[in-house]
């Protein structure tokens, strides 16, 4: 414990647990990755100048693909698609179905019925595919995947806060603030949105790794990205038309593995930090 | 001058598959101008619901409250126009947002009273540092906790201040240091007091007049002194008979026999009867609907 450097031990308790670590500095490597991609592909992603099909070894570390293209510059592009897509998805889901939750946790009545009526009409379906119906309908395109996420993604939020803003709402300081005068969408913004924001941020992190699964899912089915970008989803669906060339499809699968669990440990780390009953155990247990 | 006057008032709390609770059930109450009403009972009695009623907090299902003249109207939706009505909750836990500096949490009061002064001044007032205009509730104990929730109901400069059971979640050294301060900036600015409390030796302190309620009905009312030394209704004398007092003789304060019936089915006739001391044939019967003192034995003329 002496040896450890002050930044670390500052560090809140939840954050130095090996889970965390590790979940922190993989989503820290990716998002690196993401930004220099440039400057770390040996390759360029989309060119085909490599012997086709080639194995894992020295010029093509992670092998090419049935077009020549080298797999490792394709998934350190890839991130560039994946990452921010993701981060977009999770976000709009946040603000649709965190706003649509508190509205009806809020206002209740009919504005509660029907947003939950409709949040169950999502729930309803398994996520994907619901998710492959409106891609399908939509056409498939990247853009739309995003999309076809987001028509089944917001409902859990929707239904998170509904429930935090419900039991927020009757809260003494609510009361006294609309018996100061406060306009609804004022105490909405000061007296409860900031008071469920930090539940709905762990189910965020959380429902990251959902989120990339779905869209590489849907890449996968060949409803997201088109052929040439590299996208994981489907360079794993062109791996696997080649099955005896096992690196085509493992490196993109690796990525989203380790994308997801570190966003998984992440939100763990977080729920953790923030629910105050597990706070104690964990500054036992801390690093 | 009258500035609250309650008459009649029912409020019902309504939970569907479950029969209806009124919890307070025709009460009638008034509050003037620069006067502490003390409100006490039992836990149960409806004496915070009657408060909420008065914020608007909890809709009428009959009788009416009049302030100032205007009928209260239940809080809706629309912002509150309202704000001479300002109430100290009882959980100084709840009743600050957890996420916003004290300071700013006064300064909504401000805004909506549009009285002078800046947060700190009103932290002062309550007898806390201007410092802690900075800080947020959990750096601050129950009972500092409870002077913001008064600084930020005052800064709104209201006519009339409501304290449903302010002191009851304090230290025993803090309640009666919170109950005189609230009396004595209510009383300064010339707003009405209504103090809710189930410690009829605190409200006794600080009442002009006081209220006793019993299972949603108004069982007494009259002068602190009047109540305090010769209470009427015998619930009233159970109540003031259950404090213990240090006189050195080892009396034991008197309890009182059985338990606060079900609101939502009250016993026939005088609320009380059932745990009187003194009841008779017609306090089964018929509803002292009458006061000061709501009991058979001082009723006005016997039928």
């Amino acid at each position: 414990m002496r040896r450890l450097p002050q930044a670390w031990r500052r560090l809140p308790e939840a954050w130095r647990r090996p889970l965390a670590v590790t979940g922190g500095i993989m989503a820290l490597a990716w998002v690196v990755i993401a930004l220099a991609a440039p400057l770390l592909a040996p390759h360029d992603p989309l060119a085909q100048d490599l012997p086709r099909l080639a194995g894992p070894g020295p010029g093509h570390w992670f092998g090419t693909d049935q077009l020549g293209r080298d797999i490792l510059s394709r998934v350190v592009y890839g991130a560039r698609v994946s990452l921010p897509l993701t981060l977009l998805l999770v976000a709009l889901s946040v603000l649709i179905g965190g706003l649509l939750g508190a509205i009806a946790g809020y206002f209740g009545r009919w504005a509660d019925e029907a947003i939950m009526r409709l949040a169950d009409l999502v729930f309803a379906f398994p996520t994907i595919i619901l998710a492959m119906v409106v891609a399908a309908a939509l056409g498939p395109s990247l853009g739309n995947a995003v999309l076809a996420v987001l028509v089944v993604a917001w409902a859990s939020y929707a239904r998170v806060s509904r429930g935090l803003v419900l039991a927020v709402r009757g809260q003494e300081y609510v009361l006294s603030g609309r018996l100061l005068g406060f306009s609804t969408w004022r105490s909405l913004r000061v007296d409860v949105l900031p008071n469920v924001t930090g539940p709905i941020l762990v189910l965020a992190t959380l429902d990251m790794g959902t989120a990339l699964l779905l869209l590489s899912g849907l890449s996968f089915l060949g409803l997201g990205a088109k052929p040439p970008s590299a996208e994981w989803g489907a360079m794993v669906a062109s791996g696997v038309e080649v099955f005896d060339s096992w690196w085509v499809a493992t490196f993109p699968g690796l990525a989203i593995l380790t994308v997801v669990l570190a966003f998984n440990f992440l939100g763990d780390t977080l729920r953790d930090a923030l629910d105050p009953r597990t706070a104690r155990a964990i500054k036992e247990r801390a690093l | 001058m009258t500035l609250l006057s309650i008459d009649d008032l029912v409020v019902e709390h309504r939970t569907p598959g479950r029969p209806t609770v009124r919890a307070v059930a025709g009460v009638g109450l008034t509050v003037a101008k620069g006067e502490v009403v003390g409100l006490v009972g039992e836990s149960g009695c409806g004496k915070s619901t009657l408060a909420r009623a008065v914020c608007g907090l909890h809709p009428a299902a009959g009788g009416s409250i009049t302030f100032d003249g205007r009928a209260v109207t239940p809080l809706g939706l629309r912002r509150r126009t309202l704000t001479g009505i300002q109430m100290v909750f009882q959980d100084p836990y709840s009743s600050l947002n957890p996420r916003r500096r004290a300071g700013d949490q006064i300064a909504d009061g401000l805004r909506a009273g549009g009285g002078p002064g800046t947060p700190a001044d009103l932290l002062e007032r309550v007898g806390l540092p201007r410092d802690f205009a900075a800080r947020h509730p959990h750096e601050l104990s129950g009972g500092q906790r409870q002077r913001v929730a008064i600084a930020r109901a005052l800064a709104a400069s209201p006519r009339l201040l409501i304290g449903d059971e302010p002191i009851s979640s304090l230290d025993a050294s803090a309640q009666s240091q919170v109950a005189t301060l609230m009396r004595d900036l209510a009383v300064d600015s010339g707003a009405g007091l209504l103090f809710i409390s189930h410690d009829l030796s605190v409200v006794r302190l600080i009442a002009d007049r006081i209220a006793v309620m019993y299972l949603g009905k108004m069982v007494e009312v009259g002068a602190t002194e009047t109540v305090w030394n010769d209470p009427q209704h015998p619930y009233t004398q159970a109540l003031l008979s259950a404090i213990p007092h240090p006189d050195a003789l080892g009396n034991l304060p008197a309890e009182l026999p059985g338990d606060v019936p079900d609101p939502a089915d009250p016993p026939s006739g005088c609320r009380f009867h059932a745990r009187c001391p003194h009841a008779m044939d017609v306090c089964g019967v018929r509803e002292p609907d009458f006061g000061p003192a709501a009991c058979w034995l001082h009723a006005p003329a016997l039928p």
